[in-house]
Parts: C-alpha cells; structure tokens; sequence
C-alpha cells in the first residue's frame, strides 16, 4: 500500500458531521479500493492472505472439534453434561479482547505455557498465536449452533434409524446429516466471529507489517492514521469477504431451504 | 408347532423406578404374525423396541436365533440388523424417496441393489415417486416408503407398531396386503402392535393382550375372539374399557 500522510483525507470533514465529506470518504475509498485491487498492491495482498490464512486455519480447527463436540454433547446423555452445555453457552459470548489478554498471558515467557517453550507451543506475535486466540473464539460458537442444530431433530428419527441397523455412530451422522443447515450456519458463526474481530488479533499478533497484520488490524492503524479512504477501502475488502462466504453458504444450504 | 424365534423370561422394561413391561413368558414363532392388541400406555410399543433391541431391558432375558440376551448383554449388531421396525409415525431422512429405502443397504454395504429396491417400491405403489423428496409426501405414501425401506432389508422379523394408524382404507389395504405377502413369500416374522382389533383379526395368526405392561392372554385368533379365557380378553374384544 502507498505511503500516505496521516490525516491527509477528510478527516475534518467527518468530525464536522458534514455528510458530503463522509460520503466523499466513502467514495474515495470505493475507488480506492478499486485501485489496490486492480494494482495488485502486494502489502494489501500479504494483509488478505494472513487474515485468510489464520482464520481460515482457526475455522478448520474449530469446525473439527466443534461439530463433533456439538453432536456428543447435543445427542448424548451423560454425568456433568450441562456443565459443559454452560461453559459452551459461556464461550459463545466470550468477549475477543478477553481471550486475547488471556492467551497473551499464557504464550507469554512468563505465562505458564510460555515458559515451557516447547517448538509446538506457538510464541507471542506470531500468526500462529493469533489462530490460537481465534480458535478459542470460534470453537464454542460453532459446537454450541452445532449442539442445538442437532438437538432440534426429532428424538424418534435416531430410533427409528438404529431400527434399520444403524450403529450408535452411524445413527448421530445421519442426525447431524438432517441437521446440516444448522451444522453450517454455525460455521458461518464461526468464521464470522474471527474474521471481523480485532481484540484478540491486536493483543497477541501485535499488529506487526508483514507479520502479524490482518484486515482488521489494518483498518484500525488506517483510521487512526486519519487514512479514512484506505480504512475503507480494507473494510470493503472485508465485507466483501463476509458477503462471498455468506453467498457460498446460501448456495451450500440451497437444496435444504428448496425443499 | 415351529420352533420360536423369541422367548422371552420374566422380562421387565422400567424407567426411573417405574415398571412398563413385566412379560414372564412369551413365545413368538417363526414366520408368524403375531398381533399385540391392548389400550393405550399398556408397553406395547416397549415391548416392540426391546423385541427390536433398541433398548436393553432392566431384568429378565430375551432369546431371539439362539442367542440369549439380557440386562448385561445387548445383542451384537448382525443380530439387531436381522429384525426392523415400522413406526406408527414415520421419520424420514430428508432426501430423496430412493435415498430413504437405500439407506439400510448402504449401512449393511451393499449398493447394487437397485433392481431390489425398485421392485420394492413398485410393491408399494411409490416406484413413479422414486425421486421425490421425502418432505413432500402424505402421511401414506411416507408410511409406504417407510415399509419399502424396512421390506428390502429382507429381515427375519418385522415388527409393525400402529403402522397404519390415521392411514385412509386405501393405504390400509396396500400396507396390510405388502406385509402379508411379505409373510407368505419370504417367511419373515411378524410381530403387529395395534387397536383395531379388526385389523387384528384380518392379520394375525395369534393374538396376545398386553395390559399394563402384562401379557394377559395369548391365543390363536379365532380363540381370542371367540372364547377367550381370561374375563379382561373377553371385554376387550367387546370394545368395554379394560385396564
């Protein structure tokens, strides 16, 4: 991304609450946009793929954990199971700043993961890190859609399917196969949460060029730079993102909402 | 007499303390059809799924092929997929007909079984339907594709709870002629839960009368009806409310 001087744009404009200085923001970062895209700007390119690459990582860990977490916990009948069904509803809600400073505290040298400084134990500011911290972040949300998604098929469907000869196992993916809409919408919660959150990314990833920085991080150090265009122009990139997913989803559900 | 398929010994199904079946003693014969006829919350259909294995029963033991099971001993999966189950209401996968009457296959591994199953369904009036999603059927043609998945099975034993309760004449004759031909031709054993006593009457070799969770009498059919020998058989069959 070019060098730009801070508060160079309308930064006046928009404090004044003048809606033709905001709208010319929002044009000029429409256009901006445009322009980083179109060039193929390789600070923006390293920008998208880190934050695709951690979030996606994050997502992937915490889908292959949560689904199947969300199906024994939502299927299952067993000793604490609503301990678990309320820390999973606590963690649905956990504020992504507060799961920074807490992974922040246990990767640092001090913490008490840090200072094992084992190779698969991920260091601070690192994106690897960051994954950690998203992976926390995502993990109760799509086990906890996944678990009421599950939970929302009719009881006699698993008896009726153990009838043909299902195996305990074989029985729970067909109830998870009816649940599937759900199932993916609490992926889509998922990466919802991470893409767009920037606590937890900041605290542990430290917003670090070339390293650590990702879409949402970016937009913050832009705005604060007074580069509202630019700001802009990565947060249409980010939205973009959000609407691509959600149209994939749309897609992916589409045979399910037809019928 | 032909050997049974099913014994049962003092048998007991409770739920939280609470007993629903207590069978000291029945015997289900091969290649029979059995009615189970009695009012409403009697354990009939518990009796059903512990017959089915769906679930372990609290005491007693059941003998089913030779092989005895009880509370510590749940039957080994080849064992279960020898008998199904047709419920009163229908649960079908939200796929395709074709995809409903396959999955049973496919869980034992077997996928070419097309001629099969389109025979199956053309038994049961739904071949034309074949493609049609589950979701858009009336609650007789899903009760047919219901006994299609469980007839391609081919298992030893059939048990049929309520299978065509609230079904029009229609579909009650097309369910009631499919299991009898099923009997006939294929010998499988059937064991049917039911209130009409008609339907009973049209169907079963012998009938037994379950209440509160009892087996109270077990006769050939025109024994039951005629001269039962238990008072509580007797006006049962003359419709009065027994208990």
């Amino acid at each position: 991304m070019p060098r730009r001087q801070a508060g160079r744009s309308g930064f006046h404009d928009i404090n004044r609450g003048d809606w033709r200085g905001i709208l010319n923001e929002i044009l000029r970062g429409l256009a901006e946009v445009m322009r980083l895209i179109a060039g193929g700007d390789p600070e923006l390119r390293t920008i998208v793929q880190l934050s695709l690459s951690v979030s996606g990582s994050a997502l992937l860990i915490s889908t292959a954990i949560g689904i199947p977490l969300g199906t024994i916990v939502g299927l299952s009948r067993f000793t604490g199971r609503r301990l678990v069904v309320a820390l999973l509803y606590t963690g649905m809600g956990f504020p992504p700043v507060v799961v920074g400073l807490f992974v922040y505290l246990m990767l640092s040298n001090s913490g008490p993961l840090g200072r094992l400084a084992w190779s698969f134990i991920p260091t601070l500011f690192t994106p690897a890190a960051m994954v950690v911290a998203q992976i926390i972040i995502s993990f109760p949300l799509v086990a906890g859609f996944t678990m009421a998604a599950v939970m929302g098929v009719s009881p006699h469907l698993r008896q009726q399917v153990q009838s043909l000869g299902a195996t305990p196992l074989q029985s729970k993916l067909a109830v998870l196969a009816e649940a599937r809409v759900g199932v993916i919408v609490s992926i889509v919660a998922g990466f919802g949460s991470i893409i767009s959150e920037v606590g937890a990314v900041m605290i542990v990833g430290g917003n670090i060029e070339q390293r650590t920085r990702v879409l949402t991080t970016a937009i913050i150090l832009e705005t604060r730079k007074g580069n509202f265009d630019l700001a802009l122009a990565l947060g249409v990139v980010l939205l973009s993102f959000s609407f691509i997913t959600n149209m994939a989803v749309l897609w992916l559900q589409g045979g399910a909402f037809r019928k | 007499m032909s050997d049974p398929i099913y014994e049962l010994q003092s048998v007991t199904k409770a739920y939280n303390g609470r007993s629903v079946v207590q069978v000291e003693r029945l015997k289900i014969r091969r290649g029979e059809i059995m009615a189970i006829v009695g009012p409403s919350g009697a354990g009939k259909s518990t009796l059903l799924r512990l017959l089915n294995f769906l679930e372990p029963a609290t005491a007693g033991r059941i003998r089913f092929l030779g092989a005895e099971f009880g509370p510590g001993r749940a039957a080994p999966l080849p064992l279960r997929r020898r008998v199904t189950t047709v419920f009163q209401r229908p649960e079908l996968l939200n796929r395709s007909v074709w995809a409903n009457v396959t999955y049973g296959l496919r869980l034992r591994g077997q996928r070419n079984s097309t001629k099969l199953v389109d025979a199956t369904l053309t038994q049961v009036g739904m071949a034309h339907m074949s493609r049609c999603h589950a979701r858009t059927l009336s609650g007789g043609e899903a009760q047919r594709v219901a006994l299609a998945r469980a007839m391609v099975l081919r298992p030893d034993v059939l048990l049929l709870d309520e299978p065509t309760a609230n079904l029009d004449p229609y579909n009650v004759g097309l369910i009631e002629t499919n299991v009898q031909t099923l009997n006939r031709e294929h010998g499988v054993t059937l064991v049917l839960v039911t209130h009409n006593i008609f339907q009973a009457q049209r169907l079963a070799e012998r009938v037994a009368l379950m209440l509160d969770g009892q087996i109270i009498e077990v006769a050939d059919t025109d024994t039951f009806f005629q001269s039962p020998s238990d008072p509580r058989t007797a006006a049962f069959v003359r419709g009065e409310m027994v208990y």
